[in-house]
């Protein structure tokens, strides 16, 4: 494609999006060209509107996965005493085994831990033509014969739904044969929905129904929270763990990194949900306040400062001036080591420019950390967000459900009559709200990001390998299939999905770590190495003549 | 212990499979596709199988692994992927202008029965895919046999791309299988060394081993070429390397264009590069340079030289049938004990030619096809061994039973160096006893007492 090579300072962020829109065939360029706005400054006019979690294009090369993927990888996967069944061929069982880095120490209440085992019916052709009920019966019971597990739980995978097994009815029938084993099923088929969030929604719909509040375990801690949409990648939940603990602050629940099924049954019990990935788990949050009548704020954990903040958000709520004091005094602890390497990074980072396009939520949160680092992020997006999460919940009365997710099933979930109990009196709940405090809201991407920036949702590689040429990034994060085509050019890549094996990033020593790592990366030599001498001075200026 | 749960008492198990030992079609066919120049694949079914194999290909090889995918939604798999996939092939070649689109399908398009030959016609009548370009396509069902199956599938699609000829051109095809890229690169030197002229395919070497420069195309130079496989009826014959993965397209231009075909066992280890040379001097009517021979005394003398650390030491071994097959034979040729295998890919071949293998050895064998790596822990438990030889997987096992492991196979996720330095021939034979001692004399180093510590082995 010939196009007039401009400098970087002269493209104008429509001239980008005309560049990123010019290849394609008419019919996909109108579609593209809803996906990628350009930000504005967000003041009395409307902000303008972002279309999401709509189908991928075939054929253009997405980062997207499926439902599946969404609900067993990223939902269900990190729980260690849950023993997960997949149902199907063998290759959805396999590429989930192990690849998604929710670490876990296996706290259950005999230590069991399930993440290293991969499980699956292996259907055959034979299960195809006959059905696989039978073999998923057998196949569960095989599991409760070998691991005795407290629960088992069955995912669907592509034919299943094809073919017309009736996975809830096993599971039911194998949950009364088996009678000390909680059997529960997903119907998360690969096809259903756009992408990996139908997934997130079929899991919290499950997982809520057959799990929380099963528990009679009382839990008596002071301040007791649920964590909701935190995974543990490379740790992340056990820093922030450790700072809640540190502060007094008891997380009962974490929605499901390092987690187990007994806090997934106690979830009920908490006095406030915090939320991380609000793409994931916000239908969880929501159940949970409306059955049990436990608020829910937003939280992030991604960015000391935003850490900072996000603990004097829970501290407000308990509203004891104890808790306060002793958050203030962890802050007041932690912050001179994390500021230190702030400032020892800072004259290496200030001004590098980086570009973020990650699942539902890390596009978002990690702009805290560039910003601390002085960093400024050129363009962002999700694989799969929905509006709310790119221009904030308010847009949520307008969002319509499209064809293609209208099957996902929304389930309708009422008070408890002996469980639910309002947290606070209307009046304190009106008088935190008065103060500013903010319930159930989430202002989304678009509102952290520069006027100017381009927000691109669904990227796919053409697109990202044009912004990289176009705009010239110090730093592009993302994950695994977009992380060598991205250095081959020679600009540093993060990924954001798996931390490229490091982490935590999260809370303070993750911070720190992230300072450290980005650091590394926009500053190693190898991208100084690229050409050979004969490469960068092809032209031969004299000969030798040898002694 | 990571898998704590895995008890010693094995049970047979009819319905589950625990820590499978193989993976599904399409990432086979997605692999052997790289190895086509200018090709782009597709996956023919709903995106995260996609998702999936790519994550998987790019973890082993380190490398970007572009490939398409139709997207199906529930409309489309309720009825039918023609639409998307007409789409796609539109998509793909405006904005990425491959050479050829290599389409697999999934489990789900083969289960609704979309017929892939009949939309690509249909895509060429509708001139969606323009003059002068290929669209391929290999049926790939995930619920038969393995990736090691779906890899053979679409080694036989671009054996079906020969086109009729009266006239040989004197070069000789060789289909490597599912091996590295190195090793591909390893098989094109040791032909040149023979004398002989091939047409390899799939070749991966040049597109999944590529440099770093500054520059990214989603077309490297390497792969075999349109050109190529056109002609590859034109060969005086074919060598397979390896029943599973490539025999059926050696078959099928034996059949269809009467090109001579010898399957043949992977070139790993001693005898089976012997077998693998001897062939290619009588099919390709050369003589056999001394630098081969010399190649191979070398591999003789490191067997001789380091036997004594070889002898009887007893191995289990997780992966797929071809490689297993010939590394059995390697390992026994240098008096080691293979005693435990396991192949998650059906066909009981695999179980009778282990057997016959195996026949003299003074240790019983376990053996199993459609096995997995969970039987294959219990086994070990039962029965422990002196080396682990299999895909990353097998770590979890080798920590738990402080086992020594060499990573071989596929996929390699926590190790690099399987994309550059080759592991067939001699001197893969050279690198692969290299790795099996060094793993083997670290333990003793590490297990050594003080008195017993020693410098030189």
């Amino acid at each position: 494609m010939a196009t007039a090579k401009k400098k970087i300072v002269q493209w104008e962020p429509t001239d980008i999006k005309a560049e990123l829109l010019q290849r394609y065939p008419a019919k996909v360029a109108r579609k593209r060209a809803k996906q990628i706005m350009i930000n504005e400054a967000h003041g009395s006019a409307p902000p303008p509107e972002i279309v999401a979690n709509v189908r991928t294009i075939p054929g253009i090369i997405t980062m997207r996965g499926c439902t599946y993927a969404g609900c067993k990888g990223v939902i269900m996967g990190p729980t260690s005493d849950i023993v997960n069944l997949v149902h199907g061929p063998i290759g959805c069982s396999f590429y989930a085994w192990l690849t998604r880095r929710n670490q876990t120490s296996a706290g259950g209440d005999n230590h069991e831990n399930f993440i290293p085992y991969a499980l699956s019916t292996d259907m055959q052709d034979s299960d195809i033509i006959f059905g696989g009920e039978k073999k998923l019966a057998a196949a569960i019971q095989e599991a409760y014969d070998l691991f005795h597990p407290k629960a088992i739980a069955v995912f669907a995978t592509c034919p299943v739904g094809l073919i017309g097994d009736d996975i809830h009815t096993v599971a039911k029938r194998m949950k009364d044969k088996l009678g000390d084993c909680n059997v529960f099923a997903f119907s998360c088929e690969g096809y259903k929905g756009v992408s990996q969030s139908a997934g997130h929604h079929i899991a919290n719909n499950q997982v809520f129904t057959h799990v929380v509040g099963k528990s009679d375990r009382l839990k008596t801690d002071k301040y007791k929270i649920n964590l909701l949409g935190e995974y543990n990648i490379g740790g992340d939940g056990f820093e922030i763990d450790r700072i809640l603990k540190k502060c007094g602050i008891t997380n009962i629940a974490t929605f499901s990194g390092n987690s187990t099924y007994d806090q997934f049954a106690s979830a009920n019990q908490a006095d406030l949900s915090c939320v991380m990935c609000h793409r994931s788990i916000n239908y969880v949050a929501d159940m949970l306040e409306v059955k049990y009548g436990i608020p829910w704020i937003k939280v992030n954990f991604i960015g000391a400062a935003a850490t900072a903040k996000s603990l004097r958000k829970i501290a407000q709520y308990f509203g004891d001036p104890e808790l306060t004091a002793q958050v203030e005094a962890v802050i007041a602890e932690e912050m001179p080591e994390v500021e230190a390497a702030r400032l020892d990074v800072l004259p290496r980072t200030e001004g590098k420019k980086a570009m973020l396009f990650v699942g539902g939520s890390r596009a978002h949160h990690y702009q805290e950390l560039f910003k601390e680092m002085g960093m400024k992020v050129l363009s962002a997006g999700y694989e799969f967000a929905h509006r709310d999460d790119y221009e904030g919940r308010q847009v949520l009365p307008n969002l319509k459900v499209d064809a293609d997710s209208r099957n996902i099933e929304e389930i309708e979930v009422e008070p408890d009559p002996h469980l639910y109990k309002p947290r606070k009196s209307a009046e304190e709940m009106q008088a935190l709200v008065a103060g500013g405090y903010e319930f159930k809201d989430y202002d989304g991407l678009n509102a952290d990001m520069d006027q100017g920036t381009i927000i691109i949702d669904d990227l796919n590689q053409y697109e990202a390998e044009k912004l990289v040429e176009l705009l010239k990034p110090d730093l592009f994060c993302a994950g695994i299939k977009e992380k060598f085509s991205i250095q081959k050019l020679g600009i540093p890549m993060k990924q954001l999905h798996s931390y490229d094996s490091g982490g935590p990033y999260a809370g303070f020593k993750g911070a720190v770590n992230f300072y450290r790592e980005i650091d590394r990366l926009v500053n190693s030599r190898v991208w100084g190495l690229m050409k050979a001498p004969w490469q960068e001075h092809p032209e031969l200026s004299a000969t030798y003549v040898w002694e | 212990m990571l898998l704590r749960h895995t008890p010693q008492e094995i049970t047979e198990r009819s319905a589950l499979t625990i820590n499978p030992a193989k993976t599904c079609q399409p990432i086979g066919a997605m692999y052997a596709a790289l190895g086509i120049h200018g090709c782009l694949p597709h996956s023919h079914g709903s995106q995260g199988c996609c998702a999936y194999h790519r994550s998987t290909l790019t973890r082993h090889y380190k490398e970007p692994i572009s490939a398409a995918t139709s997207s199906f939604t529930e409309g489309s798999s309720v009825f039918g992927g023609q639409a998307n996939l007409l789409q796609a092939i539109e998509t793909i070649f405006t904005v990425y202008d491959p050479e050829i689109i290599a389409i697999h399908t999934t489990c789900l398009s083969e289960t609704i029965g979309d017929d892939l030959p009949q939309i690509i016609k249909k895509a060429r009548d509708e001139g969606k895919a323009p003059a002068g370009k290929e669209v391929i396509g290999a049926p790939t069902p995930s619920y038969v046999g393995s990736h090691v199956t779906g890899f053979s599938n679409m080694v036989k699609a671009m054996a079906n791309m020969a086109l009729p000829t009266e006239r040989k051109n004197g070069k000789v095809n060789i289909i490597p299988g599912w091996v590295e890229p190195s090793d591909m690169e390893e098989i094109k030197r040791l032909a040149a060394t023979v004398g002989v002229d091939i047409t390899l395919f799939p070749d991966t070497s040049g597109v999944l081993n590529g440099p770093l420069n500054g520059e990214y195309t989603m077309f490297p130079k390497g792969g075999v070429t349109i050109a190529e496989l056109k002609n590859c009826s034109a060969a005086i014959g074919t060598l397979a390397l390896g029943e599973w993965c490539s025999a059926d397209a050696a078959r099928l231009l034996d059949t269809r264009h009467k090109v001579p075909c010898r399957v043949l066992d992977m070139p790993f280890g001693l005898k089976a590069t012997d077998r693998f040379i001897d062939a290619l001097r009588t099919v390709g009517g050369t003589t056999v340079p001394e630098e081969i021979s010399y190649e191979r005394g070398q591999l003789v003398d490191l067997i001789s030289d380091m036997h004594q650390y070889f002898y009887h030491k007893r191995v289990a071994l997780a992966g797929d049938p071809d490689q297993l097959i010939a590394l059995t034979e390697f390992l026994v040729s240098i008096d080691m004990c293979p005693v435990h295998l396991v192949t998650g890919t059906p066909g009981k071949r695999f179980e009778k030619r282990i057997r016959d293998i195996t026949r003299d050895m003074p240790f019983p064998v376990n053996v199993r096809a459609k096995g997995d790596m969970f039987l294959l822990h219990q086994w070990i438990k039962n029965d422990p061994v002196d080396l682990i030889i299999g895909n990353s997987y097998c770590k979890y096992i080798a920590r738990d039973e402080d086992t020594p492991l060499v990573r071989f196979g596929f996929p390699i996720l926590d190790r690099q160096g399987h994309q550059y330095f080759p592991t067939v021939g001699y001197k893969g034979g050279l690198r692969l006893l290299e790795k099996i001692l060094s793993a083997l004399l670290d333990r003793t180093d590490r297990d050594a007492p003080e008195e017993k510590f020693e410098l030189v082995f």
